[in-house]
């Protein structure tokens, strides 16, 4: 008797432990789930951050040196400074910050701790501030990319010496300039305006952000009107026959068709076909507005059946024809969703990547386009650019560039939940 | 020129609105006309004329403008008989360099400074006719429209007749862009297997179309390829790695669906659940970056640490990352389907004296079985489309293996490697992307079908 008792006290106890281990089993898999959330964004935001400021370098340059009397700077035009022959004289100003060196080889690293484009610089200076230059002016050229990271403590300085790309003699000058408070960090605003460059110190986003607006822009365009018209017909007149059940299947297999496979359609048929301009945000939006259609037409169809009965039927009682009843009555009521499921197919847009690299939006522009019909980047594709260069100057842009990106993404939903949560009636 | 024109016309369009509105009113109190329709039906009506024939013939225009400049700039050079059809493209581009100042070549100098003077002069003889043509009909059909105005005409339906048109055509976008998909695919696809039999791209063993790529000067050896274009490599790559995605995401997904919808109290879910769900809106690139640089150097640290030789782009990290990224598909299906198991079978189970795990391993799980299949297989279709991840974490070279340290490469991958930046159209190598993609889309089509079938099948059952 006591026996029975006891094995199924043991029993019971074996199922509770199961119990138990079961529930933990669950709580585990769901912060493994969140953990891994929490280690991307930390992960991107720790090496990212640093790229939003930037190392300079200050040094005095005598103007004296290139002109007799500084005052003449203001009778010039751009051109005439643009024409001035700047380089030695460049580089002399830096030599300044150590006058004792001699040997070339010296001088050369010296120069070398300074982005390439510092005569472009210098000469900016001097285009900006021509009606006031003084015989001596300090001006923060921009570090180059090694002595930035190193700066950041983002580079290893502890490597043999030719394992590094920063050498020693350049960490003595770097060490002595940091001694003497030449060195200090600005607002990366260079990063957000430039286009890219092949000088990690010298890229930035500017490029690729306007290539993304204008991408987006044509997919608002484009998939818009067209999303919400298809959405329109097909919940409101379509009579249920063969040819809207084949649409109907058609839109759901194409939400499920891998994105990659829309680039290729824009490749074989946008691009070849119809000739359009290859890496254009033109094309790159004409390809994103096929997959976003999809989306917003769910999305409209599901607000618009979520408008009652009673509103069409009440204005076609007093006489609207259907036609009305839909436009002034139901529309408007279901445009909310429609704009939500609009903003929500336009993020997914934004963060696309794959179509675009077949189309050749993966191209390298310098400059920041100026119409959608320019050759541009976008910011996931420079994601992608970035991530496959060495240089450890680009490892920072790239994280930051991500941060960017989702920070767009988390504006673009939080306005759609916004949306949803002021206008969205319930019935 | 464009914008300017195509300001012109949407002012003129809303002009003619205002005309159109004014004209009726007028007739209305005038001439105590009875207008079948209200008055803004028929400014609608006359910017409709105003609008869609000029935006049309705009379109058309543009779309054989190019074509016909072509023709005419090279009319001289077709005359010569003596240029194949790429030689001819290329050298209209040399014309509108030269065109912009670009001078490029020195050859032909006479002929090509015809030639630039031409395509100047048509430029601008099609830019002003352009011009004169769309703004013309747009305002003759104005006019047109406007004396059209009367009682016999019912404005209102014609716009709604227009309307309903519209929105139709705009419902078949999505049948041309299956159609558009299907012909791009097949069509380049069908010109790669006149070359290189269907068999060896399915069942060859090795993938390397570069080397054709290389040879392609001299002729091509039917029998290199067969060899080239073997696609099992791939095939298995892509399995091996959606393989290793599904280990990650099924276990987690499943579990925490079961947590979010039988454990946990309204206020964890109501935090929990879009925290999770951001992961399937961060976008795939991110993950490329992420398992590129932080997962995949740490596979390998541990696995050396280990003693293992462990590839620095092991098929195991891009897998694992995917797997993450598909967690919050299985994890929301999942939930949605358990959840939807009516509340009787559960209280039937704690009825009998099951314990919660008993009910949900034993009664829930096997009654949402058909849900959570669907969404593995929608989630493998996922997994298998893939593209970022795998481009920028797996191996670029394909290699026939089971071993998840090594390098795997995909189909995703291997189509953007062949398509990324300048490619040749009429070479295999650029076809044998169309070609994968075609076998992408099938397969991710199948899985998709097959899935939403088997959901189907199991919500008929309780409803």
């Amino acid at each position: 008797m006591t026996d029975r008792i006891e094995q199924r006290i043991n029993s019971l106890n074996k199922r509770l432990n199961s119990e138990k281990r079961f529930r933990i089993y669950c709580i585990g898999a769901m912060s493994f789930a969140l953990a891994w959330v929490l280690i991307l964004f930390l992960n991107i935001f720790s090496s990212g951050y640093s790229a939003f400021y930037r190392t300079v370098i200050q040094v005095d340059v005598p103007f004296l040196n290139l002109i007799e009397d500084t005052t003449q700077f203001s009778e010039m035009s751009s051109e005439d400074i643009n024409n001035l022959s700047m380089y030695s004289f460049s580089k002399k100003a830096i030599y300044g910050l150590f006058p004792d060196i001699e040997e070339k080889k010296d001088k050369k690293m010296l120069i070398r701790l300074f982005s390439i484009e510092f005569e472009q610089e210098i000469r900016e200076f001097l285009k900006s501030n021509k009606s006031n230059i003084n015989e001596t002016e300090t001006i923060y050229l921009t570090a180059s990319d090694d002595v930035d990271q190193v700066n950041k403590g983002n580079y290893p300085r502890d490597l043999d010496e030719d394992k590094r790309r920063i050498k020693d003699i350049q960490l003595l000058f770097f060490d002595d300039l940091v001694d003497r408070g030449l060195v200090s960090y600005e607002f990366n605003l260079p990063f957000l305006m430039r286009g890219d460059s092949r000088e990690p110190e010298l890229a930035g986003v500017g490029g690729s952000i306007v290539g993304s607006l204008f991408t987006i822009l044509v997919v608002l365009i484009l998939s818009f009107p067209i999303g919400i018209f298809a959405a329109i017909y097909l919940e409101e007149f379509a009579s249920k026959n063969r040819v809207t059940d084949f649409i109907e299947i058609n839109i759901n297999n194409l939400a499920a068709v891998p994105s990659i496979v829309f680039g290729l359609l824009g490749l074989g048929i946008i691009l070849n076909t119809f000739g359009l301009p290859r890496s254009t945000p033109l094309v790159g939006g004409i390809v994103l507005s096929l997959m976003t259609l999809p989306t917003i037409i769910i999305a409209t169809r599901a607000s618009l059946r979520a408008v009652p009965p009673s509103i069409r039927e009440g204005a076609l009682a007093v006489g609207a024809t259907k036609m009305q009843a839909v436009m002034h009555h139901v529309v408007p009521v279901a445009m909310p969703g429609a704009l939500t499921g609009t903003i929500i197919g336009l993020a997914q847009a934004l963060g696309e990547t794959a179509p675009l690299l077949l189309i050749g939006m993966v191209a390298f522009v310098v400059d920041v386009p100026q119409t959608p019909l320019d050759a541009s980047a976008s910011l996931p594709v420079q994601v992608y650019l970035w991530s496959e260069s060495a240089e450890r100057g680009y490892v920072e842009k790239t994280s930051a560039t991500i941060m960017m990106l989702l920070g767009f993404l988390i504006l673009m939903n939080l306005a759609a939940v916004l949306i949803r949560r002021k206008f969205e009636t319930k019935w | 020129m464009g914008f300017i024109l195509i300001s012109l016309i949407i002012l003129i369009g809303i002009t003619s609105y205002f005309l159109g509105n004014l004209r009726a009113k007028n007739l209305r109190t005038s001439n105590q006309k009875n207008l079948k329709s209200l008055s803004h039906y028929y400014g609608y009506y006359v910017a409709l004329w105003a609008l869609v024939p000029a935006l049309l013939i705009l379109l058309m225009i543009t779309s054989f403008k190019s074509f016909f400049i072509e023709q005419y700039v090279l009319s001289d050079f077709i005359a010569l008989g003596s240029y194949t059809e790429t030689e001819l493209s290329l050298l209209f581009t040399q014309i509108e360099n030269t065109a912009l100042g670009i001078k490029l070549f020195d050859e032909n100098t006479i002929l090509i400074d015809g030639a630039v003077n031409k395509l100047n002069y048509i430029n601008k003889t099609i830019e002003n006719l352009t011009y004169v043509t769309v703004l013309g009909l747009s305002g003759l059909l104005v006019l047109y429209s406007l004396f059209n105005i009367n009682n016999k005409l019912n404005s209102r339906k014609i716009v709604e007749k227009f309307l309903l048109v519209l929105y139709f055509t705009c419902s078949l976008v999505a049948i041309m862009t299956t159609v558009g998909i299907i012909f791009s695919l097949l069509y380049e696809t069908l010109r790669f297997f006149s070359q290189v039999p269907i068999a060896d791209f399915l069942f060859g063993l090795n993938w390397s179309p570069q080397r054709v790529f290389v040879r392609e000067a001299g002729d091509l050896d039917t029998r290199d390829l067969a060899n080239a274009f073997g696609a099992v490599p791939l095939f298995a790559g892509t399995f091996l790695i959606a393989l290793i995605a599904m280990c990650v995401s099924v276990p987690v997904g499943l579990l925490t669906a079961i947590y979010m919808s039988e454990y946990a109290s309204p206020k964890v879910r109501d935090w929990a659940k879009p925290i999770i769900e951001i992961l399937a809106g961060i976008p795939t690139v991110v993950y490329g970056f992420f398992a590129a640089l932080t997962v995949a150097p740490l596979v390998r640290d541990i696995g050396q640490g280990a003693g293992l030789t462990v590839s620095s782009e092991s098929a195991l990290a891009a897998g694992f990352v995917m797997g993450i990224m598909i967690i919050p598909f299985i994890s929301s299906l999942s939930d949605d389907v358990i959840k939807s198991v009516p509340q009787s079978l559960r209280e039937g189970s704690y009825a009998m004296g099951a314990t919660k795990r008993e009910t949900i391993v034993k009664v829930l799980l096997p009654a949402a079985l058909p849900g959570i299949v669907g969404s593995f297989l929608l989630a493998v279709s996922r997994a298998i489309g893939e593209t970022m991840i795998v481009v920028m974490a797996a191996g670029l070279n394909a290699k026939l293996t089971a071993n998840p340290l090594d390098a795997a490469t995909t189909i995703t991958t291997q189509i953007v490697v062949i398509l990324i930046g300048d490619q040749e159209f009429d070479s295999p190598k650029t076809q044998s992307a169309f070609a994968l993609g075609l076998t992408l889309f099938v397969v991710t089509l199948a899985l998709n079908f097959i899935a939403l079938q088997v959901v189907k099948k199991y919500t008929e059952r309780y409803d």
